[in-house]
């Protein structure tokens, strides 16, 4: 691991000015991925602020009748939340199919959504990846891409995202508000916050590196059946080769939202208004443009199944 | 095997390549290297930090880099907390942070100011056994025991997790409160991976303790 300053914040204030200390300054929070990919010199902070201690740790609710969720909110104690579990009961699912309980117990709701890539080749620093060192090329594109995504990507990166939260967040148009080093707050939805990879795949997501996400806010909840349902190569404590975040209403229509299959959660207007139509149109639409591997290709077919599943557990 | 062929093709064209390389161009690197500032892998980093760790007072004065499972190991020598992978993915290094069970191994000890922090050590000792610890004696659950007192610690917070309601992957009424099935107990002590594959005998000690309700 390379050296490195460490600065605890004790409010969102120090920790946007201390982010200034360095271009290479990072946050920590759970640290379930920073510090794993540290160690592996896959990232390379110079200085570190320590946000856990921020008090952004409470689940309130808003005046329009959603919640705002505390960034520094571990994965456990929003899954475990009695309105999450009641009113947006797909996010404890996502949750609690995702990592263990010791993983869970430490990650956070902002870290949650900035998890990088688990691309073999990514974490393998003698492989090739754009992600990692831009222009060294693409392991992936030729080798194991079994896991990777198979819509969205790039000639330059096929990495999925691996969050399982950040597909129920999607699919509960959740919106993430942010403060920086100048004071300036902003929001912004889950489709704003991800971008694709393009040629520039080490760029994943719209936010400034002096930028802090201080929380998510949930809209009023829309009712409906919520499920979500992952596959993935052993029962427990693995990521997604494809997952399903759903809601849907009585009269068979409402939204979707997959993860395993591309860089961010992916959802399109269009597909959900295709639900009453059948899982193949909806999938069909999604995996519009889609350019799978010859080893990731299965993830269509698995796509549609797990689709016509989720919808007859919605009826049933 | 066409995939093992490239690779190792590349990989061959490639070490030649960086042989040749850095045969022709070594004179190039060393007139660099001396013009270069000196090499900020030897900078070295120290922070303070106070914590309690079963139940006594600590303060460490550490290199930022240290992780919890090393401050706890290296530096306050409670090594009864074992580094498996050291990223997360086998549990070996369970410990409780205030009742809490996590990964120490991915963890800065520097994040862990004020916090109270309880090892295997702190569970019960030789003489005055924690009833988990009793309990997987009698069912035998390990064999090796390299993955043991991470089981152990992580089995004394998921009876505390069951018992504080929360939910798991496998529970079927999320509004429900969870009951202590050997499926719950499987998905909850997924985390702990034992590769002498004790995990029925496990599973009996834990369910013992729990009252046996499974
Ligand atoms: C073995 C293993 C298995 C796993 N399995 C799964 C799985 O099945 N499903 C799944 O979804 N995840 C899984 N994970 C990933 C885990 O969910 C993430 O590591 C975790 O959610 C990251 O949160 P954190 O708080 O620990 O982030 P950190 O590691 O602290 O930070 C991650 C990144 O987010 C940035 N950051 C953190 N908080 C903020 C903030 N408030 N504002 C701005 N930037 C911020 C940091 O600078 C860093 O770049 C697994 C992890 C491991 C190690
Ligand atoms: S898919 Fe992306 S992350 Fe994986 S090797 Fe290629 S560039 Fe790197
Ligand atoms: S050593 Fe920490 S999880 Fe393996
Ligand atoms: S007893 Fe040997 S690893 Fe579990």
């Amino acid at each position: 691991m390379r050296p490195f300053t460490f600065a605890r914040a004790n409010n969102t204030d120090e920790a946007v000015q201390s982010i200034q200390t360095s271009k290479r300054a990072k946050f920590i929070a759970g640290a379930t991925n920073l510090l794993d990919l540290m160690k592996l010199e896959i990232e390379k902070p110079d200085h570190l602020v320590d946000i856990s201690h921020l008090p952004l740790k409470t689940i309130e609710d808003t005046e329009e009748g959603g919640l705002r969720i505390g960034a520094l909110v571990t994965n456990t104690d929003l899954a475990a939340h009695p309105r999450i579990r009641r009113d947006y009961e797909v996010l404890s699912r996502a949750l609690l199919a995702g990592a263990s309980g010791q993983l869970r117990n430490k990650a956070t709701t902002g870290g949650n959504f900035l998890q990088r890539t688990r691309c073999p080749y990514f974490y393998d620093t003698n492989q090739a990846c754009n992600k990692r060192d831009p222009g060294s090329g693409c392991g992936a594109l030729q080798g194991f891409s079994r896991n990777l995504a198979v819509v969205g990507v790039s000639k330059s990166c096929i990495a999925q995202h691996p969050s399982d939260m950040a597909v129920a967040m999607r699919v509960l148009d959740a919106k993430l508000e942010t403060i920086d080093s100048e004071g300036k707050r902003r929001v912004m939805g889950v489709e704003e916050l991800y971008t694709l990879p393009g040629d520039t795949p080490h760029i994943e997501t719209i936010l400034k590196p002096n930028e802090l996400i201080t929380s998510v806010l949930l809209p009023k909840p829309v009712g409906g059946k919520h499920i979500y349902q992952k596959v993935r190569d052993r029962a427990s404590y693995a990521f997604a080769l494809i997952s399903i975040a759903a809601i849907i209403q009585p009269d068979g229509t409402g939204r979707i939202a997959m993860g395993g299959i591309a860089p961010q959660p992916w959802r399109k207007n269009e597909a959900d208004a295709l639900l009453t139509k059948g899982a193949k149109a909806v999938v069909d639409k999604l995996m519009e443009n889609a350019q799978p591997t010859e080893q990731n290709k299965f993830k269509i077919n698995l796509a549609e199944r797990t689709l016509e599943a989720v919808i007859r557990e919605s009826r049933g | 095997m066409r995939f093992f062929k490239n690779i190792n093709q590349s990989r061959r064209t490639f070490l030649l390549t960086s042989a040749t390389a850095s045969a022709l161009f070594s004179f190039v690197k060393i007139a660099k290297a001396t013009s270069m500032k000196a090499p900020k892998t030897h900078v070295m980093n120290t922070s303070e930090v106070a914590m309690t760790v079963n139940g006594q007072k600590q303060n460490l004065t550490l290199d930022t880099r240290t992780t919890l499972l090393d401050a706890l190991r290296e530096h306050l020598h409670l090594t009864g907390t074992k580094k498996g992978c050291d990223h997360g993915q086998c549990g070996a290094c369970t410990v409780l942070v205030n009742g809490r069970r996590v990964n120490s191994c991915l963890s800065l000890a520097l994040q862990h100011q004020g916090d109270e922090i309880q090892t295997i050590e702190g569970l019960g000792t030789p003489d005055n056994m924690h009833p988990m610890q009793t309990a997987f004696v009698k069912h035998d659950g390990y064999q090796c025991g390299y993955c043991t007192p991470g089981q152990i610690c992580s089995a004394v917070a998921t009876l505390k997790e069951i018992d504080e309601g929360i939910p798991s992957h496998v529970t079927p009424d999320l509004n429900g409160k969870p009951q202590l099935t050997n499926m719950e107990l499987r998905e909850r002590m997924s985390g702990n991976i034992c590769r002498c594959g004790a995990y029925s005998n496990i599973a009996e000690a834990i369910t013992e303790v729990a009252g046996g309700k499974s």
